[in-house]
């Protein structure tokens, strides 16, 4: 064992390694900073070079990139409030509010510490695990991961904000939202419509940057400031640092709860980041301000992500299942440099399996501690007027989005989800909840139904099920204390603007837009259990059981709204706020507008002309920039997309007019 | 009239046919030159997959050996089950050998079954290259069969397979179960056989099935610990269409083997040609590299002489076998009779499978 150790360390601890991976961590942090491109995008630039490299070094560029992505794309959650991927959405929930607070320094410099801190601990739980995970991971049967999908889900308790009703009908609107496409059962597609993009159903990049990215640039383009509120940026990185020393304890266990979880093939790497801040949440007692920008929230997140990697390395190597898109990447570049995953991993392989974990662990301090340095320089872009940076984040989010399916549908779902989020946000209808239904509807119903099929009913007294049962009971009693809320203290304690009047219809006079998208919601509903309906029973009977419940919550929530005393919990609208505040607004429409028109755009004229013709109207006709400005910021904004659009071999969405000519890159 | 010039992007695909039809008859001689030209191979599956890897392995080489070494990039266009990117291909490529087209099983399977997706027609196209696989199938002593003697125990036993669902490649073992008479429960909702030789392990499921390199370096061992019990491979196909055993498992029976032990005559009627089509598109030509619609015998050929010094190409053959397993790449006539064998299936055969997977399995391939 110990000659194992030597060997491994030996091979990691050479210049040429060290070299080697290094490119990996720089390649991977400037493609990582970019929203929606992660390893995948990364892979395709670095295949040309792994030829005719010996395997330990093409591997340590592999590892470098890997490890990197889930800690650079933090800048744009928490910065932009952009989930770059499913490993940073936790993250935006309280990163962004910092940013906003002026203390994006703070909250980068916590997050890249804690991811460091969170990588090396996951490599130090790997350590001792990897000799025990293959019987481990066969213990984890689809009985034990439906319960952990419901343990997921029973975080919606945690993540409903004020109102439990509103949280629970939102989760379900994911749920149903996330079982469209082919039924894992019987693969009867639903509620596609003969929509050829709907078949695969909706891709969740697309979900979290409509949920997340959307609505705040909507609410910062009325606001019409910079994203920091102050022009300083406060406390330095050197608090964010100390944030994570203060919290030493809490950094430890979200980075055993990431390295564990990561490990568990199936469920996939994405509720990682949910569960550990779930458990932050139930857990931190001293002041929790969660929702608002507790460095709290940024620190559980993402030292469970980094250390997730490092898991999730586990069945990748040893049953050759990667864990998400990272590690498939990961696994394909093993194979083209002629690794077969399997058992051997364990036994005559051992010491490439500690080479792999420890590099994962290097790597991750050598790429968070670039990110850490780079923190500073960066965050000053929250000081920029948002009108100067608005097009920009409308562009990266357009191209983020885009790379899920390379087409113009992705754009329009973007759009259509933007606006669903747009609204929740101001009827305070918790977008975390809907995520977690989304990202856990395909897990929860298939592993329903196999446990079923494999066990009988009787897998609920399976004794891995019986633990997972207990910890779930734990988790939503903890929940039901704790509950996280984004609404500010001014949101929760506005008067709602109304005259004096009580009962039926004067609530519905003063809650009318509340109660319109509520009884939106109820018609999505209806939709999704019509849809149903008309399944085979396999194929059904996990959207009708979910859309019904969805909406028999909704209903409950609109007899709230329509019987419920003045400021009810479940009633709910920033515009109450804002007129308290005061502050001056520009429209909702108007800002959803200027998102609109890129997209109608690239429908039009294809994505490039559209990008430049979008940034050329948005800076003269709403920022009001000179000519010169906006040659500048237009010539750098599309060279630079070009520039990492040919680098990758990338085609654009294309639009009526590619329809009709064939134009030479990057028009066609 | 060579087919060389890219400034022809404004031209239509009816020029390029036409210059087609001029060269068609004259020697092949290889007068195609890419310099100083990128060739986008398209994929249409996600970076990281299989036919990604494949065809990231593969690319260097074509580059290396197509005239005037063209920059060989391989864009990932996923989506619809690899329908998307290959209608896309369908709907764009010109016939100029810059644009080619990488097929899996899974774009042959709903071209076969006529799903509403497909707005692609392989025999528009010509084969330049297939990349061949197998597959074994293997069971869990505890049904009572510890060698393929033992098949006939399996008679009558329910056995359990876990499935990525039935218009996947898993189609062809579950043909090949229906014809050996086995009961087999399907559970579907598997994301891949890395999943379901899980539920094996754990003991879910007793009959499974893996790809050649997953079979020699995950269920091996377990053969050798006395775990799986290996059933039958897939076979292979020689250049005459003919089903043998596959030289990776020269010990391992192929399916027309064990049906003979079991139902004492050779396979023969529309469920054995259901299967020898759907197997052939799935596994002895899983991959393939096409060019468009309209494609010149003179750039088939460039193509198919580029393969062919790929594949004599010392580097390849010192690497090819690490990455991608034992089987042979092939292009021209082996190539051919692949193609033809796996894009062909008798309209009868297809609606018999199509009602099977309808009225069996539920499966709904759309009006």
């Amino acid at each position: 064992m110990f000659d194992i150790f030597v060997s491994a360390l030996t091979n990691i601890l050479t210049f040429q390694h060290i070299g080697y991976m290094m490119i990996g961590v720089l390649v991977g942090l400037m493609i990582g900073i970019f929203p929606g491109l992660g390893g995948i995008a990364g892979l395709s630039l670095m295949i040309p070079f792994l030829y005719g490299m010996d395997t330990t070094s093409a591997l340590a560029m592999l590892i470098g990139l890997v490890a990197v992505i889930p800690t650079s794309d933090t800048f744009a959650s928490v910065l932009m409030g952009i989930p770059g991927s499913s490993a940073s959405q936790a993250t935006v929930l309280d990163g962004f509010p910092m940013a906003k607070r002026g203390e994006a320094a703070r909250a980068l410099s916590a997050a890249f510490f804690a991811s460091l801190v969170g990588g090396l601990i996951g490599a130090v739980v790997l350590t001792g695990f990897v000799l025990i995970a293959r019987p481990v991971i066969l213990a984890f049967s689809s009985a034990e991961l439906f319960m952990l999908s419901v343990f997921g889900l029973s975080m919606v308790g945690v993540l409903a904000g004020k109102s439990l009703v509103k949280g629970v009908a939102a989760c379900a609107l994911g749920l149903v939202i996330g079982s469209v496409g082919g039924a894992p059962a019987t693969g009867e597609f639903r509620m596609v419509y003969d929509v050829d993009y709907l078949y695969d159903g909706i891709p969740l990049i697309i979900v979290g940057l409509g949920l997340f990215a959307v609505p705040e640039i909507v609410d910062l383009l009325r606001r019409d400031r910079s994203i920091s509120e102050h022009n300083t940026l406060g406390a330095g990185w050197f608090e964010g640092i100390r944030d994570v020393m203060r919290n030493w304890w809490l950094t430890l266990r979200c980075s055993g709860i990431g390295a564990l979880i990561g490990a568990i093939p199936g469920l996939g790497g994405t509720v990682v980041d949910w569960i550990a801040y779930g458990h932050a949440v139930q857990t931190v007692k001293d002041n929790p301000k969660f929702g608002q920008g507790d460095v709290r929230g940024v620190i559980a997140p993402e030292s469970a992500n980094n250390a997730k990697e490092g898991g999730g390395l586990l069945p990748t190597l040893l049953f050759g299942i990667p864990g998400g898109g990272a590690m498939a990447v990961f696994l394909g570049g093993m194979v083209l440099l002629g690794i077969q995953p399997g058992p051997s991993m364990v036994g005559s392989n051992l010491d490439l399996t500690y080479t792999i974990v420890w590099s994962l662990a290097l790597a991750n301090v050598l790429g968070a501690g670039l990110c850490i340095v780079l923190a500073i320089p960066i965050s000053k872009l929250t000081l920029i007027p948002f009108k100067l940076l608005a097009p920009f984040m409308i562009a990266v989010i357009c191209f983020a989005a885009f790379q899920a399916t390379r087409t113009l549908d992705d754009l329009i779902v973007l759009l259509a989800v933007g606006v669903l989020g747009v609204y929740m946000r101001r009827f305070g209808w918790p977008r975390p909840a809907l995520l977690i239904g989304f990202v856990l509807a395909t897990q929860a119903e298939t592993y329903l139904y196999q446990a079923v099929q494999f066990y009988g009913w009787e897998f609920l007294t399976r004794t891995g099920v019986m633990i997972i049962i207990g910890i779930t009971a734990g988790s939503i009693w903890l929940g039901l204390r704790a509950r996280v809320s984004e609404a500010t203290p001014a949101e929760i304690l506005a008067e709602e603007a109304r005259d004096t009047a009580t009962g039926p219809a004067a609530n519905i006079r003063a809650r009318a837009p509340q109660i319109t998208f509520a009884l939106v919601a109820l018609g999505f509903f209806a939709v999704g259990i019509h849809d149903a309906l008309k399944q085979s029973f396999l194929g059904q009977v996990f959207p009708l059981i979910m859309a019904s419940a969805g909406a028999a919550f909704t209903l409950l929530v609109l007899s709230f709204l329509v019987w419920g005393k003045p400021n009810h919990a479940v009633s709910s609208d920033t515009e109450h706020e804002a007129l308290a505040e005061a502050t001056p607004l520009r429209s909702t429409l108007g800002a959803i507008a200027w998102v609109a028109s890129l997209v109608a755009l690239t429908a039009v004229f294809g994505f490039v002309i559209a990008l430049v013709t979008f940034f050329v109207a948005f800076l003269r006709l709403r920022a009001r920039a000179s000519w010169l400005m906006t040659l500048i910021l237009t010539a750098g904004c599309t060279g630079f997309v070009l520039t990492l659009a040919s680098a990758l071999n990338m085609r654009f969405p294309g639009g009526v007019l590619q329809e009709m000519y064939r134009l030479p890159w990057p028009f066609s | 009239m060579t087919v060389t010039t890219p400034t022809r992007r404004g031209a239509l695909g009816v020029i390029a046919a036409a210059a087609a039809a001029f060269t068609l008859g004259t020697p092949a001689h290889a007068q195609v030159d890419f310099s100083g030209q990128t060739i986008e191979w398209i994929i249409p599956f996600g970076t990281g997959g299989g036919s990604d890897t494949w065809a990231r392995f593969n690319a260097p080489f074509l580059s290396k050996h197509l005239p005037g070494n063209p920059t060989v990039v391989v864009v990932n266009e996923p989506g619809g089950g690899s329908t998307r990117g290959t209608n896309l291909f369908t709907q764009r490529a010109r016939p100029d050998g810059l644009t080619i087209l990488g097929t899996s099983g899974s774009t042959q399977f709903p071209y076969l079954l006529g799903d509403p997706r497909v707005r692609y027609e392989y025999q528009d196209w010509s084969v330049v290259m297939v990349g061949p696989t197998g597959g074994v199938a293997y069971v869990s002593p505890s049904t009572g069969v510890e060698s393929i003697d033992d098949v006939a125990n399996l008679q009558g036993q329910r056995l359990v397979y876990a499935s990525q669902g039935a218009t996947s490649l898993d189609l062809v073992p579950m043909l090949a179960f229906k014809l050996l008479g086995l009961d087999v429960n399907y559970v579907f909702g598997f994301g891949g056989r890395g999943d379901g030789r899980l539920a094996f392990e754990r003991g879910e499921v007793n009959i499974d099935y893996q790809t050649s390199s997953a079979f020699i370096s995950n269920v091996t061992p377990l053969v050798d610990e006395g775990k799986a019990v290996p059933l039958m491979s897939w076979g292979v196909l020689d250049d005459d269409g003919n089903p043998q055993r596959d030289p990776t498992f020269p010990d391992l029976p192929i399916l027309e083997e064990v049906y003979e032990m079991v139902h004492g005559e050779a396979p023969s009627g529309p469920m054995y040609d259901a299967y020898k089509a759907f197997n052939t598109a799935g596994f002895a030509a899983q991959k393939m590299v096409v060019l468009p619609e309209g494609a010149s015998d003179e750039l088939v050929e460039t193509y198919r002489a580029a393969w062919r010094d790929v594949f004599a190409d010392p580097d390849y053959q010192a690497t090819f076998e690490d990455a991608l397993g034992s089987y042979e790449q092939v292009t021209d006539r082996g190539a051919d009779a692949l193609f033809s064998a796996g894009t062909n299936i008798d309209p009868e055969v297809r609606s018999m499978v199509v009602d099977m997977l309808a009225s069996e399995y539920n499966v709904r391939l759309g009006d």
